[in-house]
């Protein structure tokens, strides 16, 4: 089985984020780097079908010099080899872009099976897998909690609103996780030196024949959501009496019951 | 060429979801700024109480394809036909709700007619000729005011954020008659829950319980849900603990969710569950450690028992519900 892990470094999700002060970024100076949560239930997933099955892992990120980090995170977790896309063009492209060029450094792989994150938690586009699996004509199947692969067919249990569906496809296909399906290993220090070892490719745009394409998605600003500050705390003697004012102030004040 | 605007709308328990409500508004208030015309469009089966919904929010024209082998969504045959719809009309917008069906559609649609997507957006408003939309990044903690640029221009829009306003309108009923493209992905098995309940990222009102329910009986927040028709939520710790399904999960890395009203119930405030619920109209906290950070973001806080507190509103409320 020829697998791929598509995987982004992001901010750690405990990070403060504050925008620069031309509002077009992200201070990046003080931020904790770690592999987009998703993309390491992919991995997990990733390497348990090889484990199951046989075959290659391999992890293919775009990113800046310092994604090295997170690749080499996915190859002490197990995985076998990684693609490292660095090239200063990348960093002005929307999710269609970035999806034009995971599908191109990938259909060289020719995988059987894609993992994904269902999202990336710094940009969250919700889209790089769907684009990535239009690119190379494969069906998409995202959230998913469970996989079984069966010769060349998979069956997938995934999320939908108020439910739970289940899903059957051929190989090769795109799958995107969603919480549950795994729980990802740590990194040993056997892994960890190991990976060291791994082989690990660093290409740019030119190298795999494509030119930077401009986004179709333009950042004017970001800036912080409204502050929340503290409220009212409650009074009252006894827990009932707590009870009682909040309920009348959510109906006479808050009005939203 | 006139101007066309394209709504895809979702159907849940045979009505037009609310978010999908919610996109038709905001489509005619474009619509009515830069000219043209309306059209809606539903797949699935049985359309008819959603299409009459979509009529009385503003559409022009509505598209029905309407077929029992549209029950369930599968992204590619719906994809393909509404690419169909999108390449016969040349929409200048497609407006879609925000729920996994539309996110996936709209990320599937993105892809295939090589279009830009803003998912999940806010706000939006007109800046000279530039339609300028705010959509979360970072798991809400920073807002982008973003412009797409080419055409159609995707905008994904988030549950509760956008007025619906109830517009009569004559409507042009079209039958989508092109045909019904087979899937590579078949569906074996759907389970839906039987809840009566609200959706999470649609419901006016959540309650979320975290660690300090201190197991898997949520039954005092699902009383207190039922007397107000509000969702039940979880943080990820209550998730973790196998208490509750993923799919209550709170948060960045869960749901984002925007009610009049979130009631944490047992839950601290980590920065991680904020991220999810911080544009709620008004928070409260139940908490018993005074020093819970949650405090910090609160409108109303109530230090105490989440044992106590929780039963003891939901006799207020019923006492107040009944004497209205
Ligand atoms: C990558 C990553 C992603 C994450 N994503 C999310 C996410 O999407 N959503 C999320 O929620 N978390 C997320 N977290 C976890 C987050 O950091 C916190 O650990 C989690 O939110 C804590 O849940 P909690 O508030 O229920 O539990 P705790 O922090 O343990 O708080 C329990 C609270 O209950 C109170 N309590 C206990 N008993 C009672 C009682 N009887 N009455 C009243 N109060 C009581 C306690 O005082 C305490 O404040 C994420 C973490 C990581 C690392
Ligand atoms: N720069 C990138 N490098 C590798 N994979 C990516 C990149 N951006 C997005 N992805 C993949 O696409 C998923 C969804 O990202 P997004 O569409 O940006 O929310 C992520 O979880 C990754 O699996």
């Amino acid at each position: 089985m020829n697998i791929v892990v598509l995987l982004k470094q992001v901010p750690s999700t405990d990070s403060l984020i504050e925008p620069t002060s031309d509002k077009r970024s992200i201070k990046t100076a003080d931020l904790k780097w770690v592999i987009n949560p998703y993309d390491e239930f992919a991995v997990e997933e990733a390497i348990r079908v090889r484990e199951a099955k046989g075959g290659t892992v391999t992890i293919v990120t775009i990113g800046e010099a310092k994604a090295v980090e997170a690749v080499r995170t996915a190859l002490a977790m197990g995985a076998d080899k990684a693609v490292l896309v660095q090239d200063p063009a990348c960093a002005e492209m929307d999710g269609l872009g970035v999806a034009e060029v995971l599908a191109t450094v990938v259909s060289g792989i020719q995988p059987d099976l894609i993992l994904a994150g269902q999202r990336a938690v710094d940009d969250e586009n919700w889209l790089v897998p769907a684009a990535v699996a239009h690119r190379l004509d494969m069906p998409c199947i995202s959230l998913v909690i469970g996989q079984q692969i069966e010769g060349d067919t998979i069956v997938c249990k995934r999320t939908i609103e108020g439910g739970i569906a289940t899903i059957r496809a051929k190989l090769p296909v795109v799958i995107t996780t969603q919480r549950g399906l795994n729980e990802p290993r740590y990194a040993s220090l056997q892994g960890v030196m190991k990976a060291k070892k791994k082989p690990l490719d660093t290409v740019k745009l030119a190298d795999i024949g494509l030119s930077p394409k401009s986004a179709k998605s333009r950042i004017l600003a970001l800036k912080h959501p409204p502050a929340r500050t503290a409220g009212k705390l409650i009074p009252g003697a006894t827990t009932v009496e707590k009870a009682k004012e909040l309920v009348r102030l959510l109906h006479e004040e808050a009005r939203v019951i | 060429m006139p101007n066309t605007i394209l709504v895809i709308g979702e159907i849940s328990k045979g009505n037009l979801r609310k978010v999908s409500i919610e996109a038709i508004s905001e489509a005619r208030r474009i619509t009515d700024r830069i000219g043209g015309s309306l059209q809606v469009l539903l797949m699935g089966e049985h359309l008819d109480t959603a299409a009459g919904k979509a009529a009385e929010f503003g559409a022009d024209t509505l598209i029905l394809a309407d077929d029992p082998r549209l029950a369930n969504y599968l992204p590619d045959t719906w994809s393909t036909i509404a690419a169909d719809v999108i390449q016969t009309n040349h929409p200048a917008y497609i407006l879609i709700g925000s729920t996994t069906t539309g996110r996936d559609l709209a990320a599937c649609l993105a892809a295939r007619l090589d279009a830009p997507l803003a998912m999940d957006c806010v706000a939006s408003r007109w800046e000279n000729e530039n339609f300028v939309i705010t959509r979360p990044m970072y798991g809400g903690k920073v807002l982008a005011d973003i412009v797409l640029e080419g055409t159609p221009r995707i905008i994904v829009n988030r549950a509760n954020f956008f007025q619906a306003v109830a517009r009569k309108n004559s409507v042009n009923l079209i039958r989508y008659e092109g045909p019904i493209p087979t899937s590579k992905l078949s569906l074996d098995d759907v389970q839906r829950e039987a809840s009566a309940r609200p959706e999470l990222t649609e419901a006016d009102i959540i309650v979320s319980g975290g660690r300090g329910m201190g197991g898997p009986d949520f039954g005092i927040l699902e009383k207190l849900a039922d007397v107000l028709g509000a969702a039940v939520g979880a943080s990820r710790s209550a998730v973790d603990e196998g208490w509750r399904p993923v799919s209550d999960q709170v948060g960045q890395t869960g749901k984002v969710v925007s009610p009049n009203l979130y009631i944490a119930c047992g839950i601290s405030g980590a920065i991680q569950h904020f991220a999810g619920m911080q544009t709620s109209k008004v928070i409260v906290a139940i908490n018993k450690d005074p020093e819970a950070p949650i405090f910090a973001k609160a409108d109303y806080g109530v230090v105490g028992d989440l044992f106590e507190v929780v039963p003891a509103m939901t006799e207020e409320i019923e006492r107040l519900k009944a004497g209205q």
